[in-house]
């Protein structure tokens, strides 16, 4: 159950193990926050804590919330990937183009939409690990790469009238009032798996492994390139994903989908507690963070707040979120 | 087994910390957001929702001034939001959801991406919410209950018959310094100059013509710039390298019309080129008066608004809602008039500009 791993080092530091037996206390801060925000705005307005409210919610936070399990990933590996956002936009964007201008059956369309992102992100980690390039540079030049496609492919031109099966993750279900999206179903699927494989294998614990120090991870035996390049490319996997729930929630292909989501993954992602130095920090923990923003943004809106100040307390948080990190490390230094 | 608790001790105290931190932190926040949240609404509050594409554009600054003032003045609500980024679709959907929950009767919204957020709107409007276009319309049409904007082809022929009057009997060597492609502002303006300047037949419809711009020989150079002074100058450079000929030049824009305008001058051409633009904008109407810009078609934001707002405190009065497009006006701009032209000048301007 823990971010740690011991392999590799040569002293025993009993903090590390520790942790482990602690790491669920890890997520707390965030959680809270989470709430206390929740309880605040529930005083301020009724419409806030009803099921179709915090339904939507939670939809609007469903593509950044599955662009930030491949960024969470990532991230714990040490890494950073800015090319989340446009390699979805591409990835959807093939989807939509496929199926609707080129009359290709729906399924191969998603398939190939989803191969695409697939592709760039093994791109990325091969980037990565073959020239030892830093990811921040490697992904910065695929976010052009991907965003530059996008547009060429697409002409500029946002693609309508998407067959059903594209926007299956828009649609919905009812449970009493609230209706819910199949999306969100899915998203919070991908964050238990995600969080399994993390925490219960061994690929999962490799992963902080290479994170925590990867040249004690390739002493120990761990093969880091591969791993490396396996975790882009689940990211990537996952960034075809959210293009498939980003086209299910508008109803149509848009070449200027997810401009802003590298950035807003990445807030997600720091926000739930997972430290930017890699091998530290919980899948859940994202999740939290992605719902802190998708609360701050709806609640404001239902007081009448400008959207502004969403942004603003995101900036605050996030600040807060890393010092927190910080503070954290140096107390176990 | 002894540093095991020590270490277990040391790392409850940091997250104690960590949690302590975060309290604070949120705690210290909710005076905060009190003190800028308006008073809750009652149920039988009117709202009003206002959506525009981004926060720091001087047009919508304008446009959501125009909309509190005319909220303010029917004891309306207003509620704000818009995107990141010009075509942020993900945001407007959003906010149109958020508003619909928060109990707006209406919502009035400059579209970032015309065709992605007409789903969005549909579910509004299901939900019994009139939806209001403004500015830019939506693709279809009819996926608002009704359009208030500028009749952007309007625009564009207002200062191509002008540019026309003004070169007389010159062959005209034209470059135009645009704004995205298939963005459809862009092209009706686009499209609009030359069917005033009768470079391209007037009968080029603007329905025809919504997403291709109109190509001429006599256009020598059109380049993409976004609306964005920087990127005009770096476009303007560009055009004047592979024709320097050029004698007039047609801008999206007053911003892009200013980066042709510095580009023109550190050629030495500043004198002998015309250019003309879009918006009436207030700094544009001063580079206007200063000389820079020949003449330019002014449009009206804080009017599309107030007849928004207007339109949704009336419908949630009586239920009666609008329909269709309403042309909220365009005035060509010049200190220099033509005959047979009609213009106002720069007096007028800048009594009726924005930003």
């Amino acid at each position: 159950m823990g971010d740690a791993v011991s392999m590799g080092r040569s002293s025993p530091r009993t903090g590390r193990n520790l942790r482990a037996v602690i790491a669920p206390l890890t997520s707390l801060g965030p959680l809270i926050a989470l709430i206390l925000a929740c309880a605040y705005f529930a005083t301020q307005t009724d419409r806030f804590l009803t099921g179709p409210n915090l339904s939507l919610v939670i939809q609007q936070s469903m593509v950044v919330g599955v662009l930030a399990i491949g960024q969470t990933l990532i991230i714990l590996t040490a890494g950073i990937d800015l090319s989340c956002g446009a390699v979805m936009a591409l990835s959807g964007i093939v989807m939509a183009r496929l199926a609707v201008v080129s009359g290709v059956n729906s399924y191969l369309a998603i398939l190939l939409g989803i191969l695409v992102a697939v592709a760039f992100g093994l791109l990325n980690g091969a980037l990565i690990t073959k020239f030892d390039l830093p990811p921040f540079i490697v992904t910065l030049g695929t976010l052009n790469i991907a965003f530059a496609i996008t547009h060429i492919y697409s002409q500029n031109q946002t693609v309508t009238n998407v067959p059903a099966v594209l926007t299956f993750f828009g649609n919905t279900f009812r449970v009493g009032l609230t209706s819910i999206t199949y999306g969100t179903v899915l998203m919070f699927l991908l964050y238990v798996i995600t969080g399994f494989i993390l925490q219960q294998t061994a690929a999962g614990r490799h992963v902080y492994a290479v994170g925590n120090n990867p040249e004690a991870a390739r002493l120990s035996g761990i093969n880091t390139t591969q791993l490396l390049i396996a975790v882009y490319a689940l990211a990537g996997l996952l960034y075809g994903v959210a293009a498939w729930l980003s086209v299910g929630r508008t109803g149509a292909g848009d070449p200027n989908a997810g401009q802003t989501d590298n950035l807003a993954s990445i807030t997600a992602v720091v926000l739930g507690g997972t430290s930017l130095f890699g091998g530290r920090g919980r899948i859940m923990g994202t999740l939290v963070g992605v719902l802190i923003v998708g609360v701050f943004r709806n609640g404001l809106q239902l007081i009448g707040v400008e959207s502004v100040f969403q942004v603003l307390i995101t900036g605050i948080l996030v600040i807060l979120a890393v010092v927190v990190d910080q503070f954290a490390r140096r107390r176990q230094q | 087994m002894h540093s095991r608790f020590e270490s277990l001790c040391r790392y409850r105290i940091a997250s104690a910390g960590r949690v302590t931190v975060l309290l604070a932190l949120m705690l210290g926040l909710l005076p905060f957001l009190s003190a800028v949240s308006q008073p809750a609404a009652a149920q039988d509050e009117i709202i009003v929702g206002l959506i525009t594409k981004t926060e720091s554009n001087p047009f919508f600054v304008k446009m959501k001034e125009g909309a509190q003032a005319a909220a303010d003045a029917a004891g309306a609500q207003l509620l704000t939001a818009s995107g990141q980024f010009d075509a942020d679709n993900a945001s407007q959907v959003a906010a149109i959801e958020n508003m619909v929950t928060a109990g707006a009767q209406g919502i009035l919204i400059t579209p970032g991406d015309t065709k992605a957020i007409v789903p969005a709107i549909e579910k509004a409007r299901e939900a019994g919410v009139l939806v209001i276009a403004l500015d830019t319309p939506t693709e279809p049409m009819d996926a608002t209950d009704a359009l208030f904007a500028t009749d952007n082809f309007k625009a564009g022929l207002l200062i191509g018959q002008y540019a026309k009057s003004a070169m007389g009997d010159t062959e005209p060597i034209i470059a135009t310094i645009d704004g995205s492609t298939g963005v459809s502002v862009s092209v009706l303006r686009h499209n609009g100059f030359l069917a005033g300047y009768a470079v391209v037949d007037a009968a080029a419809t603007p329905e025809a013509s919504l997403s291709t711009f109109a190509e001429d020989a006599r256009v020598v150079c059109s380049q993409d710039a976004d609306g964005d002074q920087a990127k005009s100058q770096t476009a303007m450079e560009n055009c004047l390298q592979a024709n320097g000929d050029i004698n007039v030049v047609y801008t999206i824009n007053e911003p892009a019309a200013r980066g042709a305008y510095t580009a023109l001058k550190a050629a030495g051409r500043e004198n002998d080129v015309l250019i003309v633009s879009v918006d009436g904008g207030c700094a544009g109407v001063e580079a206007l008066k200063a000389g820079e810009i020949a003449a330019t078609s002014q449009q009206y934001p804080l009017k599309m608004a107030q007849m928004g707002v207007d339109a949704v405190v009336e419908f949630a009065k009586t239920g009666a809602a609008p329909s269709g497009y309403t042309d909220t006006g365009v005035t060509l701009i010049t200190d220099k008039p033509q005959q047979g032209v009609e213009s106002e000048d720069s007096v007028f301007g800048l009594e009726n500009c924005w930003g």
